[in-house]
């Protein structure tokens, strides 16, 4: 290279390019990330945990810009936590403001999940600002190439062993095609009894047939 | 979210497509969407078919702009027969993926056209060959392509096993083709499928409402 402008990655903006997903089951919910966070070609942080707890039983997956995705899920967070001292149970209206809060800021993508004590169970996804309630949710870059995928495979009623391994196939699929994604797999499992964070390191993922 | 695919940019009539094309035991595959847009948002055909034969066991898919691979397909066709006359045997399947490569290749600069070239031959039996955009040539067990195949790596990664029987490959394939058509805004219509054996070849199309359904459908 001729030009003197020095390597991409300083002037690039440091993205999640990523993927993400969060399902339902009985009882509670499962989000899963991959760990990779690139700045134009170049992979910054290979064992970044996307997954961030806006509260004890609330958790978001992150996708977009890094900066951005971050300091949104510690102002929640903040939020959250100030409300909860006076009121133990977070009413589902305040959670749905700080959602709301996330959109007037018109940034990125989130996905929520949120597990709420005796409330409500869910996966929520933000998408520019429209909120949805769904079974399942996946986003970022590595989604793509697994809609299909996820389509297929989803069943209502499965318990949370046949979730996390539905998660952890997901991620391992859209991790071996999407550029942006890699690393290792995060799973964040909440129900009843409480949160349960795991990783799965590269070489412990699924495997298939041309590999 | 960004879309990856070329044909987007794509003027004129485009194949917005899902092709794909898979090798079981004892044959191949090869199937496609019917829906022919513009600019991705009128549909200027239901029904098309994009799996044109290009020899008696030689079937090419293609994906990109319409009016280029017509083109390409017509003169590789018109190549083929003269090349088998001469060669006096049918030919091999790598033989029709080279002639569509070198236009391709050849051409590179004007035309927008990839391929999927499929078939059966007596020295190597069922086979799969993609020509991309550029006039790459390779050869592979199980290959998808067009704008809706980015939503269906994961599901032929995960479901694809190598010599499969013809009925489940028929149906990986289908299910391949229905989850595609039900993410990509432009690929629809009706699923053609097309079964290359040693013994011959059978079309199978199977009409939009008859295509197997999903959990959200």
């Amino acid at each position: 290279m001729l030009e003197e402008t020095g390597p991409e990655w300083l002037s690039e903006e440091v993205k999640t390019g990523t993927t993400i997903i969060a399902i339902e089951f009985d009882g509670g919910v499962v989000l899963g990330s991959d760990s990779r966070v690139s700045a134009g070609s170049s992979v910054v942080n290979r064992v970044m945990n996307k997954l961030s707890p806006l509260h004890d039983k609330i958790y978001c997956a992150l996708s977009g810009s890094a900066a951005d995705a971050q300091t949104i899920a510690e102002m929640v967070n903040y939020q959250l936590d100030v409300h909860s001292q006076k009121i133990h149970l977070i009413p589902f209206f305040l959670f749905l403001q700080s959602l709301h809060f996330i959109y007037y800021m018109s940034l990125n993508r989130h996905l929520f999940n949120g597990n709420l004590i005796g409330w409500q169970t869910g996966v929520f996804a933000t998408l520019n600002g429209l909120l949805t309630r769904q079974p399942f949710a996946v986003g970022g870059s590595g989604s793509s190439y697994v809609y299909g995928f996820v389509d297929a495979e989803y069943r209502k009623g499965m318990n949370k062993e046949e979730c996390q391994q539905f998660v952890v196939n997901t991620l391992s699929l859209a991790m071996n095609r999407d550029g942006s994604s890699g690393g290792v797999a995060y799973i964040v499992s909440i129900d009843e009894h409480g949160t349960e964070e795991k990783v799965i390191l590269g070489n412990d993922l699924p495997t298939f047939f041309d590999q | 979210m960004e879309k990856r695919c070329t044909d987007s940019q794509v003027k004129g009539v485009s194949t917005g497509t899902t092709i794909l094309a898979a090798t079981f035991d004892g044959g191949v595959v090869i199937g496609s969407d019917s829906r022919a847009s513009i600019g991705g948002e009128y549909v200027s055909s239901k029904t098309i078919n994009k799996v044109i034969q290009v020899h008696d066991r030689i079937f090419s898919c293609m994906a990109g702009s319409l009016a280029d691979a017509q083109a390409v397909t017509k003169a590789a066709k018109f190549h083929l027969s003269f090349h088998s006359v001469q060669m006096e045997t049918p030919p091999l399947v790598i033989a029709a993926a080279s002639v569509l490569k070198e236009l391709c290749y050849k051409n590179k600069d004007e035309l927008q056209a990839g391929f999927i070239t499929a078939g059966w031959d007596r020295k190597k039996g069922p086979q799969v060959y993609v020509v991309s955009l550029g006039g790459m040539l390779i050869s592979q067990p199980v290959t998808i392509g067009g704008s809706g195949s980015t939503y269906i790596y994961g599901y032929v990664d995960a479901k694809y096993k190598p010599n499969m029987s013809k009925e489940e490959c028929l149906q990986f394939a289908t299910n391949a083709l229905a989850l595609a058509m039900g993410r990509d805004n432009v690929s629809g219509g009706v699923a053609h499928l097309v079964v290359v054996t040693e013994t011959g070849v059978e079309h199978v199309v199977v009409p939009g409402d008859k295509l197997p359904k999903f959990h959200n459908e």
